[in-house]
């Protein structure tokens, strides 16, 4: 009798079902948006959505679309539920966190719906491990109205050219500033720290660039402190799509690659802190 | 009371190294104890460090090229010192590619053991590190406190899983509990378990293997006649099962775990020549 084959017992009580062959494909993908304790998980037929916000100002989503699962059954139109992703994660990981060639833990995961548990079934090398993590009253999440016809900027970066900005940021500054315009200087990171004011253009034309549509010359502050987060997202991400639309809100989306060449998506959303001036700098 | 030895052989000066490197992990300070044959390193279970008890046995003649001692009497030829084992792993750090390494006991200002490194050095003139760590030697009335535990008459014996697997199954669940249930039955099965109001988790080994205990005692052949599917467990503080596993750098030929119900584990590791004996009591 194995353990991974009990919850198929009985199959039908589970509203939402799924599985993996390797864990890493969704442990990898949530812990780039793991800066708070609390997520909420939205699955749908078309994959698992999982939202993680902070001050009201802050949401990261990651997408696992329904074709990176090796089975994934869904028998309600959506299943919500709130979870505690540092328990998840460690729950996910329990076997080891770290990519071992030719280990790989499998993964089965069920839910009976509202007022139960989240069941998990991990599996590796004969060893098997059990989960029931207590899912939580969903709470609404912020709806950011992003609309792709509002974006009045967009560009699209190779990750490693924002992954050395952002290590290379004056984090005692409380802003970053970002600066998107049709004509010079581009794009332009600013930061406004103690040591004084740090300025970073990339060139339109950069091999980093992979497309440059820049309709209008805005410029807004973020708190880094919000942003900050979003580099565990970045330090895994192939490609970059940084977006602002008329409001000046900031939309990252990270483009992941996982440990079977298949893209998943990780997404921030962040509001600006404050108008600021055009051209003032 | 005299003792001095040396370790030439490279081979022989890492695995003492590692040897007392677990010993730091698992304790601040424990008993040295010295025969003529053996080194032990003892801790007992005082409630300060929570129960925990510790035996590590050592065969001199597989470690020390030179071992001489004179215990306190001929009759009682032993010598007993109470030092910090953090001490000692550190002199050694600084021994890893040394030519020789000297340990004896002298009195410097107080009872020292003096460990003499002998670096390697392109001139003809050899340097010598000189570690001089303090140590109390333990009067004989006090003897009796340091004496060999029992193997506790156990329900269950087993042998452990990969000690990687666990350490790594251990780790995870110490971040969501601060107890863990060990329970193991005589059909090769170790359950881990923890249960709080966020999650529970079990991880289930199988197939381990449980050792052939040639025992006499009444008591315990009659507990093998038991369901061989029967579980017995004890819950511990899991910070001490994870420091045992985390800190183990001796890589044990065979490792064991005895389980009294619901009174205590007592993990066995055995490599070559050394014997790791370790003891968590269980909370009810």
């Amino acid at each position: 009798m194995s353990f991974l084959s009990q919850p198929e017992v009985d199959e039908d009580q589970y509203v939402f079902t799924c599985s993996l062959d390797n864990v890493r494909n969704l442990s990898n993908i949530l812990k780039a948006i793991h800066f708070k304790d609390h997520a909420s998980c939205f699955a749908t037929s078309n994959g698992l959505k999982v939202t993680v916000e902070n001050a009201k100002c802050l949401q990261a989503n990651a997408f696992i679309q329904a074709g990176i699962f090796q089975e994934f059954t869904i028998r309600e139109d959506s299943v919500v539920f709130r979870i505690n992703l540092t328990v998840l994660l460690d729950c996910l990981t329990i076997f080891g966190a770290s990519a071992v060639p030719a280990t790989c833990t499998a993964l089965k995961m069920c839910y009976q719906g509202y007022g139960h548990p989240l069941a998990l079934f991990l599996e590796e090398g004969g060893v098997v491990t059990e989960c029931k993590i207590h899912t939580q009253e969903p709470e609404e999440t912020l709806d950011f109205d992003f609309c792709s016809t509002n974006v009045l900027n967009k560009i699209i970066l190779q990750s490693e050219g924002l992954r050395e900005a952002f290590s290379e940021l004056d984090m005692s500054s409380d802003y970053l500033q970002i600066t998107m315009s049709p004509d010079k200087p581009y794009l332009r990171l600013s930061t406004f720290g103690n040591a004084g004011s740090a300025h970073l253009d990339y060139p339109k034309d950069s091999d980093l660039i992979e497309a440059f549509h820049c309709t209008q010359t805005q410029t807004n502050r973020y708190k880094i402190s919000l942003l900050k987060p979003s580099t565990k997202a970045l330090a895994l991400s192939c490609k970059v799509s940084i977006r602002t639309d008329n409001r000046g809100f900031l939309s990252l989306q990270y483009m992941v690659r996982n440990e079977d060449g298949q893209i998943c998506f990780v997404e921030y959303y962040c509001c600006p802190d404050e108008d600021v001036e055009d051209g003032d700098s | 009371m005299r003792f001095r030895c040396k370790i030439v052989d490279v081979s022989c000066l890492n695995h003492f190294t590692r040897v007392v490197n677990t010993i730091t992990k698992l304790t601040k300070s424990c008993t040295l104890r010295l025969t003529a044959n053996n080194l032990y390193f003892i801790l007992t279970d005082k409630v300060a460090n929570g129960g925990v008890s510790m035996w590590c046995e050592l065969c001199q003649a597989n470690f020390f090229d030179e071992y001489q001692m004179e215990g306190v009497s001929a009759e009682q030829n032993e010598i007993y010192l109470e030092l910090a084992p953090e001490n000692l792993s550190r002199a050694l750090k600084t021994a890893q590619n040394a030519k020789a390494v000297k340990i004896k006991l002298t009195n410097r200002h107080c009872p020292c053991l003096t460990v003499a490194v002998e670096l390697p050095s392109l001139s003809s003139t050899s340097r010598i590190v000189t570690h001089d760590i303090p140590v109390s030697v333990i009067p004989r009335r006090l003897w009796n406190d340091f004496k060999e535990p029992t193997v506790p008459t156990f329900d269950v014996s087993i042998y452990l899983p990969t000690i990687k697997t666990m350490k790594s199954v251990v780790e995870r669940m110490k971040n969501l509990s601060n107890l863990i249930v060990i329970e193991a039955n005589r059909n090769g099965e170790i359950n881990l378990k923890i249960e709080t109001d966020l999650v529970s988790v079990s991880t289930h080994f199988k197939d381990l293997g449980n050792p052939p205990w040639v025992s006499d005692d009444a008591s315990q052949s009659s507990t093998q006649e038991r369901d061989t599917d029967v579980m017995s467990e004890a819950t511990v503080d899991i910070k001490k099962l994870l420091q045992f596993l985390a800190g183990q750098q001796v890589n044990p030929n065979k490792a064991i775990c005895n389980i009294v119900h619901k009174r205590m584990v007592h993990f066995i590791f055995l490599h070559d020549d050394v014997s790791l004996q370790y003891f968590i009591p269980a909370i009810a």
